[in-house]
């Protein structure tokens, strides 16, 4: 594999200057462009911020109410500005309470950079107060990470850590700095990193691969796209967009991949996945050249590997070659950045229409609708349903809300049935379904995206595994609209039992605490919505209030997700009811 | 599935890594993560000046360890990764047994053993002797069990190290990545 050649960063002053460690870090992250950080301090840490206070005007500290909240609004910063996340603890509990976090990013391919203090280099390994082993702890679920015990060592580790976050399959680092580091005076002088010889994070596409992938394409009957999360991180939509309208290929998106194409787009024939649509998870083995682009297989996609697109050939676009044949073997991978392998392929595929099998798609879309999306967006009984809250807001929005959602029933709901007009729109827990990530990744994306409009849709368990990040929004003023979907349940664990475990409902049902209580006390405007009159009413003053803004929607109890690939199952045996 | 992908054979994996602290657990937890045993693990300069080589011992089918060696080259620390079956390398292991300096005395059997194992004395003290064996593992269990009955008093076989058969290894690769990158500075 040959490196892509990345263009050398201007080089930055060579001039040394006298300053401690603490400063040395504020001021690389001055140079790395970072004018927001999420954190928690605490003492390991308590140089860093002592050296943050002299620069408050260049970078916005959001303090979170726990070090979870801090790493997931990071998270979602990064998901919604495409920069890389800052995320900021002190030693022991302070970075363990990150690692949730760190491994949703790892699993979800997010930029974050976590700059942890440790007890001082001396006390390491002397079970010192809040030592613990952060190296060790988050050397799982990092893509990277070092600990720096001597100040000399600061401006390369977190060169390295920046350029690593970002560059080819994004991911999550940390440095993790001793406080006797962090008091040192050296002299500084920075260098951005731009390339490490060890790593190639970007793989030459192979122009072989790309004319034998074209090759396939033209000369297939029923073709089929995935699209995941790759089109993003690669800044390709435009790529994409171009390739699949040339060719006139029907195109099905993970979680990780919606808003990459807009919804109301001709060939985006919608979810894939466990409660994906009914089209584009049935005829998975009907089509006969299968083309991943940037997506990874994963299990909630493909359901039983066994059964799963047998019949078709498949092609991989993808940036990691650790990804290729891992889940789904490949008959032609092609390695390297999607918007470049799109790039060089759209040049090579001929126009194309594909009527009949679009019309396949059509026929279960229309199926799918009777059977389940009619009844979930305009239910026939007075309870309300989470479908139907998602459509009104479609209304309000137009689309162009950034919807992050938190994880379960209402998580699924969200991505099935929100619009989006713009890319990076949907900010959602895919990977590792982190409970509590929707809350404090809303805060995240709209400091990211300040002049959208961000909506958190949040489950009642969820919301309240991070509530207390309420305080946050109130800290920082950030204009976060929370919808809770609330069905006092954990609702699909509920379904689960419900279809599996003869509807035997273990510790699922939640006793709430007064919510509308709570989030006054938060001193954020609220209001609670049980009937269908008052809703859009209510969904317009939450959309159009200029604040943060809380609406909870008493939802049906027992509402099942539909359809359903159950566990274990192929694709093709999609439930719609 | 292809059964015969299925199947579990002696495995050498080989990694050229920069020397830095930490790789080591990053590398063994790909092991952990899939739960895959690690029969031997040895560290070693190599013929590159500051690139550091691993070479691991497995026993799991050759779908497994392809899976895993791509996890070890994609850490950022890892020039190039590779496995080899069983023929496609030439391996060693090193033992070393200990045995009372009396068992000498007998006789001259332990000599014989020990010159008929290609095996050869390493220290000679006034209370015990040092042996020591380079070959397979079959090879140094030979010895193994043939010193058994004069008092092996302490034993120690070091991890699988293994040269692969072809002429130009991932070692070449290796060099080509470095002289690109002397290049490029």
């Amino acid at each position: 594999m040959e490196t892509v050649t990345l263009t050398k960063a201007s080089p930055s002053t060579k001039l040394a200057q006298r300053m401690n460690g603490a400063e040395a870090v504020v001021q690389i992250l001055l140079r790395e462009g970072v004018n927001i950080a999420f954190g928690y301090p605490g003492g390991a840490i308590m140089p860093v911020y002592d050296a943050l206070y002299d620069h408050q005007e260049n970078i916005h500290h959001v303090l979170a109410r726990h070090e979870q909240g801090a790493i997931h609004a990071a998270q979602g910063y990064a998901r919604a500005s495409g920069k890389p996340g800052v995320c900021l603890a002190t030693s022991g509990p302070g970075a363990t309470n990150l690692i949730t976090g760190i491994a949703d990013a790892q699993i979800d391919s997010t930029p974050v950079v976590c700059i942890t203090g440790q007890v001082a280099s001396p006390f390491l390994g002397s079970d010192a107060f809040q030592e613990t082993d952060v190296i060790g702890i988050s050397m799982p679920v990092t893509k990277w990470n070092f600990q720096v015990t001597r100040a000399e060592e600061i401006p390369e580790a977190l060169a390295k850590a920046f350029f690593i976050a970002k560059s080819g399959r994004p991911g999550p680092v940390l440095v993790d700095i001793t406080k006797d580091a962090q008091f040192e005076e050296f002299d500084f002088q920075y260098e951005p990193c731009t390339s490490i010889r060890s790593y190639t994070p970007i793989p030459k596409p192979d122009l072989q691969k790309i004319k034998q992938a074209a090759e396939l394409i033209n000369s297939a009957e029923r073709p089929y796209i995935l699209f995941g999360q790759g089109v993003i991180l690669a800044k390709a939509e435009t790529e994409f967009k171009s390739f699949i309208e040339k060719t006139g290929i029907p195109s099905a998106w993970t979680i990780m991949g919606l808003s990459a194409l807009e919804t109301n787009h001709p060939l985006n024939v919608g979810m894939l996945g466990m409660h994906g649509n009914y089209g584009p998870n049935l005829l998975t083995n009907e089509c006969d050249v299968l083309i991943a682009i940037g997506m990874r297989f994963d299990d909630r996609v493909t359901g039983n590997l066994a059964t799963y697109a047998k019949q078709a050939k498949v092609i991989h676009i993808e940036i990691d070659p650790a990804e290729i044949d891992k889940n789904v073997k490949t008959d032609i991978a092609v390695l390297g950045d999607a918007k470049e392998v799109l790039t060089e392929l759209i040049g090579l595929v001929k126009p194309n229409t594909h009527t009949k099998w679009l019309q396949r798609f059509e026929e279960c879309a229309q199926m799918e609708h009777e059977k389940v999306i009619q009844n979930e967006l305009h239910p026939d009984t007075d309870i309300l349903s989470m479908g139907e809250v998602i459509r009104i807001i479609n209304n309000k929005t137009g689309g162009d809300a950034i919807i992050v959602s938190d994880v379960g029933q209402h998580q699924m709901v969200a991505c099935r049935y929100a619009h989006f007009k713009h890319s990076k729109s949907n900010i959602t827990s895919g990977g590792l379904g982190t409970m509590g990530f929707g809350l404090p990744a809303a805060i995240g994306a709209k400091l990211g995206a300040q002049d959208r409009t961000v909506i958190a849709v949040l489950g009642d368990g969820g919301f309240q595994m991070t509530m207390q990040e309420l305080a946050t929004i109130y800290q920082t003023e950030a204009k976060v609209k929370v919808l809770l979907l609330n069905n006092e349940f954990l609702g699909m664990v509920r379904q689960w039992q419900q279809l599996f475990f003869d509807k035997r409902y273990s510790s699922t049902e939640m006793i709430n605490p007064d919510f509308q209580q709570v989030v006054k006390g938060f001193h954020i405007p609220t209001k609670k919505v049980t009937e269908r009159e008052l809703l859009e009413e209510a969904i317009e003053e939450f959309i159009n209030y200029d604040g943060a803004y809380f609406l909870e929607v008493m939802v049906g109890k027992e509402n099942n997700v539909f359809p359903m690939v159950p566990s274990g199952a192929g694709v093709a045996e999609i439930r719609l009811e | 599935m292809m059964r015969i992908n299925d199947e579990k054979q002696e495995f050498t994996i080989t990694a050229y890594t920069e020397n830095h602290v930490g790789l080591l657990h990053r590398i063994t937890i790909i092991f952990t993560k899939r739960k895959i045993n690690i029969e031997s693990l040895t560290t070693s300069e190599t013929e590159m000046e500051g690139v550091h080589r691993f070479t691991i011992a497995v026993t799991e089918s050759e779908e497994k360890v392809a899976k895993v060696v791509k996890q070890i080259e994609k850490q950022v620390e890892v020039l190039k990764a590779g496995y080899y079956k069983k023929k496609e390398v030439v391996q060693q292991e090193l033992a070393l047994y200990k045995i009372p300096t009396e068992s000498l005395t007998d006789g001259l059997e332990v000599e014989r053993i020990v010159r008929e194992h290609n095996a050869r004395f390493l220290t000679i003290e006034k209370n015990f002797v040092v042996i020591e064996k380079a070959g397979y593992r079959r090879e140094t269990k030979a010895l193994f069990d043939e010193l058994g009955p004069y008092g092996i008093t302490e034993f120690v076989r070091s991890g699988r190290i293994a040269v692969s058969r072809q002429e130009f290894s991932i070692g070449k690769e290796v060099e080509e990545v470095l002289a690109k990158e002397s290049v490029q500075q």
